[in-house]
C-alpha cells in the first residue's frame, strides 16, 4: 500500500478511434497541489475528462487508482461519490434545473452512496449558505437555474462552489482561469485555497502561468502530444512563462 | 377493405333510437338525423391518413364495445373507487362515471349566483335558449367522431357562466371510465358557455379503470363571449388498455381570453383534436400541452387555431417525452383569415425522444391570408443533452435521477404557464413521479382524498 491519492498508469484513451493520451503516468499525495500545462490540443482537457467518466473518450489501456480505488470501473456519479471533482472548462447551463435542486440531489447521492441520511431542508439551506461564503456566490444565483444567464466568472465561482458542497478529495481545475478577469480569478483562487487541507488534493490544469501566481503549485507537468514530458518544481511553469512552449516541442521531437 | 368500424353504431342506433331518444332532451335528439347522415358518409381516420399519422380511430372503434343505451345507473362511488392521480384542487365538483354525471357534495348550493353546473338534460329545462343555440353547432360538423358522439350521446354536462359573473373558485369536472365489468365505449358531452364577461376556470381530469379497454369518445363545446375569460385545463391520466377520443372545440368573440392546457400524462391511445376560432377583434387564446408517452403509448394531438378576426393573439406550445416504444403526435395549424390584419400568431412544438425506438411525428404549419401578420412557428426533436447529462453525474446525481430532472426541466415552462398555483404544483409532482416511473396515484394526496388506494 502506497501514500498516493491518485495514481495514473500508462492510460491511454482517445476518441472516435483516434489515439490523443498516449501513456500518462502521474503520483499525487494528499496535500499536494499539482499543476498541469501544455499547448493547446495536448491532451490536458481529455485526460480531465477520461478520469471524470466523460462518455465521449475511450480508454484503450492503462489504469487510474483514487485512493486505492480504480476509477477506471466506475460510473461518473461513483467517481463523484468516491471523492473525485471537476471543474468544467465549460460548466453545462442546465435551464428549468434549479441550483437547490441540482444540489440537494447531488448532496444527497452521495450522503446515499455513503449510508447517511439525507440533510433535511434546513441543514441543507444552512450549508448552503456557509459554502456559498467560500467564493462569495450571490444567492441570487444559487436561487437560479444550474449556470442559466451566469457570466463567465458567474460560472467559475459556481464550479468551486459545488467543490466546496462536495468537498472532495481530488479536484481537478480544467482551464478554470479561462474567460476570467483579474478580479474574478483572485477570487476563485482564493475559494480554491481556502479549501486545501492536508487531506486533500488539486489538479490544475492551465495553459498560462497566471493562475499558478493563485494556486501555488507543488509540483509542474508538462503535457505535449498525450505524454507528460517534464516535470518540475513551480519553477518550470515561470520558465514556460519566459521562453514558450517551444522548446518543449523541439525537444520532444527530436525524442520521437 | 374490411367494414368501417363505424357501421356497428349506425346498426345499435338504427335499432336502438326510441330508447336512444327516450332518454335525452329534444334538442340532442334533434341532432341526431344530420350527425347519422356524416357518420354514413365519413370514414373514421385510419393510421396514415392525412393529419394521422398515428391514430387510427377506425380502429379504436372497432372492437365491440358496450354502449349504455339504456342509462344503466353506475353504481360507483366516484370518490372512492378509482385511482385519483389529480386530487380535488377545488370543493367545487362534477362527476361523469363513464357518461352518467352525478354533482358533488353540495355542489349547486355552493357555485356562486350565476354560474350551472348541471348535467345537459337538466340544463335542457333549465336553459333551453342555451341548449338549443350551442348544443351541436360549435363542434365540428363534418368530423365523424363528432358525429358518431352526436349520434349516440343521451347527455353530458353544462358549465355555464351568466354575464359578467366571475367563478372566482376553480371548478373540477372528474370522468371515471370503466367499472362496468365490460369493455365500455362512453360516449361524453360537454359544454362550457361563458355569456359576455363571465369568468371561470375549469380542471378536467380523466381516469379509467385499468382492466378493460374501455374507449371514451368526447365532445366539448365551448362559446366565449365578448370580454369572458376561460382558464381550461384537460389532464389524461388513465391506463395503457384506454383509448380516448377528444374533440375540444373553442369560439371566441371580441376581447376573450383562453388559456387552454390539455395533457396526456398516462394513456393507452390518445387523440385529441383542439380547435380555437377567435371569430371577435382582440381576442386572445394561449394553448399549452404536454405529452409523456412510453410503453407502447400513443399520444397524438391536433390543434388548429384560426385567426377570423383583426388584433388577436395566439400562441400554443406543446412539448412530448417520447420513450421506449411510445409514440408521438403533433398536428399544428395556424390560419389566418384575409380580413384577421394585426395577427400575432405563434406555435412551438418540442419533443425529447428518450429512446431508438421512440418515434414522433411533428407536422406545423402555417397558412397566412393575410399580410399585416406577425407569426411564427417551429418545431425541434431531439434527445436528452447529453453534456448536462455527464455534468450531473459528476456532481454525483445518479444518470437516471439526472435524466428525470432534465426531462422534468423540459417541461417547466409548459407547467410554468399554469395560473392555478396548487395546480401547477400537482402537475410537477406528477410528472416527476411519471418521470420516476411511480404510479402518482399514491403517497401524495392530501388526507382529505378519500381514495381507496390509501391503504396501499
Amino acid at each position: 500500500m502506497n501514500d498516493f491519492l491518485l495514481e495514473v498508469k500508462d492510460l491511454k484513451a482517445g476518441i472516435d478511434g483516434k489515439e490523443i493520451l498516449k501513456g500518462i503516468n502521474l503520483t499525487v499525495r494528499p496535500g499536494e497541489v499539482h499543476a498541469i500545462m501544455g499547448p493547446n490540443g495536448s491532451g490536458k482537457s481529455t485526460f480531465s475528462g477520461v478520469l471524470a467518466g466523460d462518455p465521449r473518450f475511450t480508454v484503450t489501456g492503462g489504469e487510474a487508482y483514487l485512493n486505492g480505488v480504480n476509477l477506471l470501473e466506475l460510473s461518473p456519479e461513483d467517481r463523484s461519490h468516491e471523492g473525485l471533482f471537476l471543474s468544467f472548462q465549460y460548466p453545462v447551463e442546465i435551464p428549468g434545473v434549479s441550483m437547490v435542486n441540482f444540489m440537494r440531489a447531488a448532496i444527497n447521492a452521495k450522503r446515499k452512496y455513503l449510508g447517511q441520511e439525507p440533510l433535511t431542508a434546513s441543514e441543507f439551506l444552512k450549508l448552503m449558505r456557509a459554502k456559498r461564503a467560500v467564493v462569495d456566490l450571490d444567492n441570487k444565483l444559487a436561487s437560479r437555474s444550474v449556470n442559466e444567464g451566469f457570466s463567465g466568472g458567474e460560472k467559475k465561482r459556481n464550479e468551486i462552489f459545488q467543490m466546496a458542497m462536495l468537498e472532495p478529495r481530488l479536484s481537478i481545475l480544467d482551464e478554470t482561469d479561462s474567460g476570467l478577469d483579474i478580479d474574478a480569478l483572485r477570487v476563485v483562487a482564493g475559494g480554491v485555497n481556502k479549501l486545501r487541507t492536508e487531506q486533500n488534493a488539486t489538479i490544475v490544469i492551465t495553459h498560462y502561468q497566471r493562475l499558478l501566481d493563485y494556486i501555488k503549485p507543488d509540483v509542474v507537468h508538462i503535457l505535449y502530444k498525450g505524454r507528460i514530458v517534464h516535470t518540475g518544481g513551480p519553477e518550470l511553469a515561470l520558465e514556460l512563462e519566459e521562453r514558450g512552449y517551444d522548446w518543449i516541442k523541439e525537444e520532444a521531437d527530436r525524442k520521437d | 377493405m374490411d367494414t368501417p368500424s363505424q357501421k356497428q353504431y349506425l346498426d345499435l342506433y338504427d335499432a336502438n333510437a326510441a330508447t336512444v331518444c327516450a332518454h335525452a332532451p329534444a334538442v340532442m335528439n334533434e341532432r341526431r338525423a344530420a350527425a347519422r347522415a356524416v357518420l354514413e358518409a365519413t370514414p373514421l381516420p385510419r393510421a396514415g391518413s392525412e393529419g394521422h399519422k398515428y391514430a387510427d380511430l377506425n380502429a379504436m372503434f372497432a372492437p365491440d364495445l358496450g354502449v349504455n343505451i339504456t342509462r344503466v345507473p353506475f353504481r360507483v362511488d366516484p370518490a372512492g373507487a378509482f385511482r385519483c392521480a389529480v386530487p380535488n384542487v377545488s370543493t367545487l365538483t362534477g362527476f361523469t362515471a363513464n357518461d352518467v354525471f352525478t354533482a358533488g357534495d353540495g355542489l349547486s348550493e355552493r357555485l356562486p349566483q350565476g354560474v350551472t353546473v348541471c348535467s345537459l338534460s337538466d340544463a335542457a329545462g333549465l336553459m333551453p335558449e342555451v341548449m338549443e343555440h350551442y348544443y351541436g353547432r360549435i363542434a365540428p360538423a363534418d368530423n365523424a367522431a363528432v358525429a358518431l358522439n352526436t349520434l349516440l350521446a343521451q347527455d353530458g354536462v353544462m358549465v355555464h357562466v351568466a354575464r359578467n359573473v366571475r367563478c372566482d373558485k376553480p371548478v373540477q369536472l372528474v370522468n371515471i371510465l370503466g367499472g362496468a365489468g365490460i369493455d365500455m365505449l362512453a360516449v361524453r358531452r360537454l359544454m362550457v358557455i361563458l355569456e359576455a364577461g363571465a369568468a371561470i376556470k375549469l380542471l378536467v381530469c380523466d381516469h379509467s379503470d385499468d382492466s378493460r379497454a374501455n374507449v371514451s369518445d368526447a365532445v366539448v363545446e365551448m362559446d366565449l363571449g365578448p370580454g369572458a375569460q376561460l382558464e381550461y385545463y384537460d389532464f389524461e391520466e388513465s391506463s395503457p388498455t384506454t383509448s380516448r377520443y377528444a374533440s375540444v372545440t373553442v369560439r371566441q368573440d371580441a376581447a376573450s381570453r383562453l388559456t387552454m392546457n390539455v395533457s396526456t400524462l398516462r394513456c393507452g391511445t390518445t387523440r385529441n383534436d383542439i380547435r380555437v376560432e377567435l371569430n371577435g377583434e382582440g381576442a386572445e387564446a394561449h394553448l399549452g400541452g404536454m405529452a409523456i408517452s412510453d410503453g407502447s403509448q400513443l399520444a397524438d394531438t391536433s390543434a388548429t387555431v384560426l385567426h377570423n378576426a383583426p388584433h388577436c393573439i395566439s400562441n400554443q406550445i406543446f412539448k412530448y417525452i417520447v420513450d421506449q416504444n411510445g409514440r408521438g403526435a403533433f398536428e399544428g395549424l395556424i390560419k389566418v383569415a384575409p380580413e384577421a390584419h394585426h395577427t400575432e400568431a405563434y406555435q412551438n412544438n418540442r419533443n425529447i425522444l428518450a429512446a431508438p425506438t421512440s418515434r414522433m411525428h411533428t407536422q406545423p404549419q402555417l397558412e397566412i391570408y393575410c399580410d399585416d401578420v406577425k407569426a411564427s412557428h417551429g418545431a425541434a426533436t431531439g434527445q436528452i443533452d447529453a453534456r448536462a447529462l455527464f455534468y450531473m453525474e459528476t456532481r454525483g446525481i445518479p444518470r437516471d435521477q439526472a435524466r428525470t430532472m432534465l426531462m422534468q426541466a423540459f417541461m417547466a415552462d409548459v407547467i410554468d404557464a399554469i395560473s392555478l398555483e396548487p395546480l401547477r404544483d400537482r402537475l410537477r409532482h406528477l410528472v416527476e413521479m411519471r418521470l420516476a416511473g411511480i404510479h402518482a396515484s399514491c403517497g401524495a394526496c392530501p388526507p382529505s382524498v378519500n381514495c381507496s388506494n390509501s391503504e396501499k
